[in-house]
């Protein structure tokens, strides 16, 4: 799994052949309801209805990340990918398999970052999101800064990455439903986790 | 003993040990193998566990890819461990999935495919055990579902 091209191969043909399909109107309503509810039951302190953001933002990746964990099995059994080669080919194989085969989606990886003494980073580009179709934010004048609709996204990828022995952390940067031009996720390496063997104590 | 009855391809038997050494599943589809009570299997895939690991350290590392942009996260080679014991009567083929699952299976050694055998189970684990909300991560899986959907697809008519 060298070059993009062949990760794309291989996101259509998992698409085509391995994976059965819904409706996309179903995912996106029943996400669009869990959203509305964690922001009708979330609520500030000494509030009725005065929404959180900032705990449904992290309700939402605790969600991901839960899902993430097990959704990576499916991943490997479906995609048959083996293990990643660079940190670089981790950022297309989600993006071209990852996503299609789940999402029908490819984002685009962007604005790639692998500077010696930085941490490796990559953004991903969503053209189009299946879950923030038909949505429109709540005019409380707050949900367009504090609220990421599509924050589920950033706990699949850290939980996923996780099982793989990749730490990341993962949030996004803008979002077309806050009137940014682009939706787009900051994917960062944090480091990669290495627990097999404890260095033997003869 | 009637081993002149083994002579054709079977599927005796399926293990799952968790990323941690533990065993998670165990069935037996197919009469042959002599019978283990449960605390050998315990064994079995604890012992087995720790010879895997040990196996993936003495692998000979694979060269460095030439492309590799520059090191700030160095990472340890990736090796494979044992994918297949043999022995007179039978053969053990391991899938290790890359996120540290084994799948130890049991097969006669004129089995073909084994290893398309073994990914089509971890796929039906995928599906039926890691998709199922009630059921808990690295503990042991007692799911019908995929009992049901294993014997499906091993157990010859």
């Amino acid at each position: 799994m060298a070059s993009s091209s062949k990760a794309a191969r291989l996101g259509e043909e998992v698409w085509k052949s391995r994976v059965d399909k819904i409706n996309a109107e179903v995912l996106t309503l029943t996400y669009g309801t869990i959203v509305a509810q964690l922001c009708r039951d979330l609520t500030l302190p000494a509030t009725a209805n005065k929404t959180d953001y900032a705990a449904v933002n992290a309700e939402l990746d605790r969600m991901g990340y839960n899902i993430g964990l097990r959704l990576i099995e499916d991943f490997l059994a479906k995609s048959n990918t083996g293990t990643c080669s660079s940190f670089r080919e981790t950022a297309e194989v989600i993006s071209k398999v990852g996503f299609k085969m789940f999402l029908n989606v490819v984002p685009q990886v962007t604005n790639w970052q692998g500077v010696e003494g930085k941490p490796q980073a990559f953004g991903l580009v969503f053209e189009e999101n299946p879950l923030a179709e038909f949505v429109e934010y709540p005019d409380d004048g707050r949900a367009q800064d504090e609220l990421w609709y599509s924050n589920i996204l950033c706990g699949v990828i850290r939980g996923a990455l996780e099982m793989v022995q990749m730490q990341i952390e993962a949030h996004f940067v803008t979002d077309v439903l806050r009137g940014n031009d682009t939706t787009e996720m900051r994917v960062t390496l944090v480091r990669y986790i290495e627990d097999e063997m404890p260095p033997d104590d003869e | 003993m009637h081993y002149f009855t083994i002579t054709r391809s079977v599927v005796f038997a399926l293990l799952i040990i968790n990323k941690a050494g533990g065993l998670i599943f165990n069935r037996t589809f197919a009469p042959g193998l002599q019978k283990l009570d449960s605390n050998d299997y315990l064994i079995l895939a604890g012992t087995f566990h720790g010879i895997h690991a040990i196996s993936r350290s003495i692998n000979p590392a694979p060269p460095e890819p030439q492309t590799q942009p520059p090191a700030t996260h160095p990472r340890r080679p990736i090796t494979t461990g044992i994918e297949s014991l043999e022995s007179s009567h039978f053969r053990l083929t391991c899938y290790q999935t890359a996120t540290g699952v084994k799948f130890l299976l049991f097969t006669s050694p004129e089995q073909p495919n084994t290893e398309v055998v073994v990914r089509r189970c971890y796929e039906i684990f995928g599906d039926f055990v890691m998709k199922n909300p009630f059921y808990n991560l690295e503990m042991p899986v007692r799911v019908e579902k995929f009992e049901r959907a294993l014997a499906g697809y091993l157990v010859r008519p």
